[in-house]
């Protein structure tokens, strides 16, 4: 057993409202730069749909993730070694920059300083590549927003798989629901197992997966590689970039931006524990419907003392325990069994998992039109099929979807009996196997969502690298350094807008000036 | 050839293009190269352009790396295998026939990868927007050079007894062999000759300025990585 911890992140998809402002701050934070406009590391997805970039769920197109093999190993989807370095002169597992959104900006400048004119001036969109004048945007990070678009192209969503879908498309039975999306951060990510430079790296201490822009030589396999399509070749730097689960707040404790700017409070960020010497058998378990309980059987228990002293032993300093013992992640995942990984099937065992939405009961309660099994009423005439659930969440297992959403809707029963008729109905909680302090619990930690509860987030122990347990030389090294930045940009000699070995074509239009 | 009388009514500027410019040229090649590798490492890099517009590339490219690699390789051995050596394996005229015929596939293979790449570069506005100044002269050095290469093989063909090859190879062996008198071998060789060496020794001083850098980073290591997945500890450096 050889213990690792790693920071992941829960979404409560029941409660997300699709506001955007988890990516708008995650992009002025950190792709508001030329070459990166097209870039989302957080974006969020109107569902049913086939999202951003297009048709991105489907791995017979892209060819993301892992393949298991007959003898029950795994192999990259895009294929081996040799395979991946065949396809270094021309990529054909690569999107093309249409297939996320050519990037623009608007003639703004133009609202102010149009002559006289006849009609108002306009400000057409121009491409942020070419400057050139755009006639018509084709798609974008939520293209489909609150189900634009015609049902016959939406439908083509990978996730309703083989549901009869049609009855989906009526406006009667129609459903929604939003995907905020952003890396993984994999237990066993394909990206870095594609990169053939060795430029992709999972940090030991809290299991961020980042790039090494000082490594990478731009080969962009890692962008075939990862299923989720979250690897933004940078056509300006030639470079390509991620989310960083933004490092340098985590580090010191504080949630990501995303997180953070979080309006529906519906982001969780904890501590997870689990036994890196099982991953590859976690990961390549022969039924994909099982592969989400192989992930989980991974997860290691925070308050075993076994677990609690082997990790000592691995070098797990003691606040990550305590900060795992507390995990709303853990909680939600393991304890509670109510959010699921995204895609399990891809194999890379991700660790940005999700709540599955209710769907909205009130109005189809009031109708009738909700049967209700004893008090809780019945997940399957919910308006979101639960097998659409069960092929984005869990491989196509329906069975852990269905005892997540009873168990919320017990929740939701409890505490309405409980609150607004003062009677504390056992019943309910007896039907999803649960006791009366771990629904409190529960509710705090998913209805209230206070904030010290959504985020337990240990600082890291830069210390903890060297010989000696606190070695003040590592731990004060950085002090006053640099700070994050591109190239040679504030190390010695400063940034040189001359350069023998290649200047930028573009400067940065995100200011919403347009490419002369 | 007027043309060859030409250079040569100048000793001192034949001595400086055949017998000096080599070394400057591969030093700055590889002081260049070494330099950019440790002060500029971000900008190192393949330079792929196949996220903005991938059609083309996928002949255009791969028959361009597959021929000029090729290219690259056989020039190398032609070029730098003793006489005596060959001569345990094939005859100097028989060579020049290989030479010639797979120089010819090979070129073809080549022009018509680059031709694409180069239509595609020039005429793409994507690509033509985001091309570096280095980006698109390179490309066309590489493609003179390349057609130089191909019209040198008609001046092959006007003497088959190899006595051209035999001239160039020990040029070049004299040259990466610091022998004094490199240059006198091929005072009197045809102009397209000597335009094909000159241009090829300035691609090697460019090269640390240009994308053809990413060709030191070929990842043979990635076939020997244990596994796939790379962890790092914490410590210094990261």
């Amino acid at each position: 057993m050889k213990i690792r911890a790693q920071i992941g992140m829960v979404l409560n998809l029941d409660k997300c409202i699709g506001c955007h402002t988890c990516s708008v701050t995650c992009k002025n934070v950190w792709t508001s730069r030329a070459g990166v406009e097209y870039a989302w590391f957080n974006n969020v997805e109107t569902k049913p749909g086939v999202g951003y970039p297009r048709d991105w769920e489907n791995q017979s197109k892209w060819n993301g993730g892992w393949s298991r093999l007959g003898n029950g190993k795994l192999k990259p989807k895009m294929g081996g070694k040799f395979r991946v370095l065949a396809k270094l002169f021309a990529n054909p597992d690569l999107p093309e920059i249409d297939d996320y959104y050519e990037p623009f900006t608007f003639e703004y400048d133009r609202l102010q300083k149009a002559p006289e004119v006849h009609t108002p001036p306009t400000a057409r969109p121009r491409s942020a590549i070419t400057g050139e004048v755009m006639d018509k945007i084709e798609w974008g990070p939520n293209w489909e927003e609150i189900l634009g678009g015609e049902f016959s192209k939406r439908s083509q969503d990978y996730n309703f798989g083989a549901m009869e879908k049609d009855i989906y498309g009526q406006f009667e039975n129609t459903f929604m629901m939003y995907l905020p999306r952003l890396c993984e951060h994999c237990l066993n990510p394909a990206c870095a197992a594609a990169c053939p430079s060795g430029a992709i790296y999972k940090r030991e201490e809290d299991g961020v997966v980042l790039i090494d822009q000082e490594k990478c030589r731009g080969w962009r396999m890692c962008v075939s590689g990862c299923p989720y399509k979250k690897i933004y070749f940078n056509w300006e730097s030639g470079k390509s970039e991620k989310c960083t689960l933004c490092y340098p707040r985590l580090e010191a404790g504080d949630p990501t931006v995303c997180s953070e700017t979080c309006v529906g409070r519906i982001r969780y960020l904890g501590v997870l524990l689990y036994d890196a010497d099982r991953i590859s058998e976690a990961a390549s378990e022969e039924d994909v419907e099982d592969l989400y309980q192989a992930q989980c059987d991974i997860f290691l228990d925070p308050h075993d003392p076994e677990v609690i002293a082997q990790a000592k032993k691995d070098g797990i300093p003691h606040s990550w325990l305590e900060a795992a013992k507390n995990s709303p992640v853990y909680k939600m995942a393991m304890d509670w069994k109510v959010a699921f990984p995204l895609h399990p099937e891809y194999r890379t065992l991700p660790m940005v998992w999700y709540i599955p939405p209710l769907s909205p009961i009130q109005s189809a309660m009031e109708d009738g039109r909700l049967e209700k099994s004893g008090v809780i009423p019945n997940v399957h005439d919910l308006r979101i099929p639960v097998k659409y659930l069960a092929n984005m969440l869990t491989g196509g297992k329906e069975e852990p979807v269905v005892h997540a959403l009873e168990r919320m809707l017990a929740m939701r029963e409890f505490m309405r009996e409980k609150t607004v008729e003062g009677i504390s109905d056992l019943d309910i909680l007896d039907r999803v196997g649960l006791d009366e302090n771990t629904l409190d619990d529960m509710y705090r930690i998913m209805a209230l969502a206070n904030y010290e509860d959504r985020y337990v987030i240990p600082t890291n122990h830069r210390e903890y690298a060297g010989d000696t347990p606190f070695d003040n030389e590592i731990a004060f090294e950085q002090r006053s350094s640099c700070g994050f930045s591109f190239g040679n940009g504030c190390g010695d000699g400063g940034q040189t807008r001359t350069n023998l070995f290649g200047t930028s074509t573009h400067k940065n239009t995100m200011s919403g000036r347009t490419r002369s | 050839m007027p043309e060859t009388e030409i250079v040569t009514t100048s000793p001192f500027l034949h001595h400086l293009v055949f017998g000096l410019y080599p070394y400057i040229a591969v030093v700055v090649m590889v002081v260049g190269s070494i330099l950019r590798y440790d002060r500029d490492q971000y900008s190192w890099k393949a330079g792929s352009s196949q996220l903005l517009r991938s059609k083309g590339m996928r002949i255009g490219s791969n028959l361009f790396h597959v021929g000029v690699i090729l290219l690259f390789f056989t020039h190398l051995v032609g070029l730098l295998t003793p006489e005596s050596l060959y001569h345990m394996v094939i005859t100097t005229e028989a060579k020049q026939v290989m030479a010639m015929i797979g120089g010819g596939i090979l070129g073809s293979i080549t022009f018509i990868g680059m031709t694409i790449l180069l239509v595609r570069r020039m005429t793409d506005p994507r690509i033509r927007a985001t091309s570096k100044f280095s980006d698109i002269l390179l490309l066309w050095l590489l493609y003179i050079q390349l057609i130089l290469g191909l019209i040198s093989i008609y001046y092959s063909s006007l003497h088959m007894d190899g006595s051209s090859m035999v001239a160039l190879a020990n040029w070049a062996q004299h040259i990466v062999t610091f022998r004094s008198g490199a240059a006198d071998f091929i005072v009197h060789e045809p102009w397209v000759f000597k335009a094909h060496l000159f241009l090829g020794l300035t691609i090697f001083l460019i090269f640390p300025f240009t994308r053809l850098v990413h060709m030191l980073s070929v990842p043979v290591k990635y076939i020997f990585r244990s596994g796939y997945q790379i962890v790092r500890k914490r410590g210094r450096g990261y």
